[in-house]
């Protein structure tokens, strides 16, 4: 168990507070490492389901994401930062939560496009779809967007304050 | 009595919740104290809201195909359950942010205490 | 000091008392934020929301259709929010030097 040393803005040397190798280590027992191994996909797809059924049950995009983000901050938590980089990699979360934004805002500029307000669905270029469909569309495209902020914002908070 | 206490008795239980998470962040030393502070109080400011869009012998607000929408009194109101949605995301992200203050506080003087920080700044 | 300050907390709590007896009893179906009309004659939002949200959108769910047609521009911002949250996070722990 060594520790790193590090030092701070003016490159003062601080004690070694940062024991690295102990918080970003696996678990120490099989059964944890097993357990949360086998229950992650499973939270996952709850999460999906939340999501995708947004329409017709208390659910949506907000508790959706953070469902999902659950499922990965398990995997950290367990098997530790090095091997659960294979399901999400710490340097393209924040990328990911600025496409789901864009994803977001985009569908409002489309509607400005062809020609009616900002988050107007009425005006989404989709020609065999009736204007109630048109709305019923619109929501689950912007709930895309909203999920997949939620989930990598939590995944990015998660990794800055635990990464030394 | 019964009537008032009956109608009431959900406001004043969340008002006392509040002044406890005020209390914490007013007269606590440590400031991981003044932030879970804070968290009482966006939780008990949350549950206000909520708590007043009941009606009497209403549903959730899922339309029922059965019941149809003619009568409004069979649902509860919708518009603050949408509302505090958005206040209970920004109160996490607000939570994330803090914590990261914390941590960068913690390296560069080494105590969380107030009055101790209070000192080492000037 | 110490006094002062749990004489300020009293009274926060005593000025919340006497202001909430006002409000209408929690659940009353004919408190004036759950009727049809307001007294100029002006829809009140709630029960608009709970008439057309389905009309509208063929969406069962009225929460959804409000958090993502009726006010969706609220949820652009709060959307932005946690973006900044995120961004705020990595500019405040990332930017010190490691020793190599």
């Amino acid at each position: 168990m060594s520790v790193v040393p590090i030092t701070d803005r003016n490159d003062h040397d601080t004690a070694p507070y940062c024991l690295e190798q102990d918080m970003q280590a696996p678990a120490d027992s099989p059964i944890v490492q097993v357990a949360s191994r086998g229950i992650a996909p499973v939270i996952m797809l709850i999460g999906l389901y939340v999501f995708f059924h947004g329409h017709y049950s208390p659910g949506g995009g907000f508790q959706g994401g953070v469902l999902m983000a659950a499922a990965i901050l398990l995997l950290r938590l367990s098997l530790g930062t090095g091997l659960s980089q294979a399901v999400m990699p710490t340097r393209i979360t924040l990328r990911l939560s600025a496409i789901g934004a864009l994803i977001f805002a985009g569908t409002g500029l489309v509607a400005i496009f062809f020609g009616g307000n900002f988050l107007n669905y009425h005006f989404l270029p989709i020609p065999w779809l009736s204007p109630e469909y048109l709305r019923y569309y619109g929501i689950l495209l912007i709930e895309v967007g909203v999920t997949m902020t939620v989930m990598t914002t939590l995944v990015a908070i998660y990794d800055d304050l635990l990464g030394c | 009595m019964l009537e008032f206490v009956q109608g009431y008795y959900a406001y004043i239980f969340l008002g006392l919740l509040f002044t406890i998470g005020l209390y914490g962040m007013m007269v606590k030393h440590n400031l991981m104290k003044k932030i879970l502070g804070m968290s009482i109080v966006q939780a008990s400011t949350i549950m206000l809201w909520i708590v007043s869009a009941y009606k009497e012998g209403a549903g959730v607000t899922v339309l029922d195909k059965r019941i149809g929408v003619e009568n409004p009194d069979l649902y509860l109101n919708p518009l603050p359950h949408t509302l505090m949605l958005t206040a209970i995301v920004v109160a996490v992200v607000t939570l994330g942010v803090s914590f990261a203050l914390i941590i960068a506080i913690y390296r560069e003087y080494k105590t969380l205490d107030e009055p101790t920080l209070l000192e080492q700044m000037k | 000091m110490k006094a002062l300050q749990y004489l300020l907390l009293l009274s926060f709590f005593g000025i919340y008392l006497a202001v909430i007896v006002e409000l209408p009893p929690r659940g009353d179906v004919n408190s004036p934020m759950h009727q049809t009309v307001n007294k100029v004659g002006t829809p009140i939002a709630g029960t608009y929301f709970i008439q057309n949200a389905y009309v509208d959108a063929k969406t069962p769910n009225m929460v959804t259709v409000i958090l993502a047609d009726y006010r969706g521009f609220d949820t652009l911002g709060e959307t932005i929010v946690v973006f900044a949250g995120g961004i705020a996070c990595f500019f405040i722990l990332n930017s010190r030097r490691r020793k190599p």
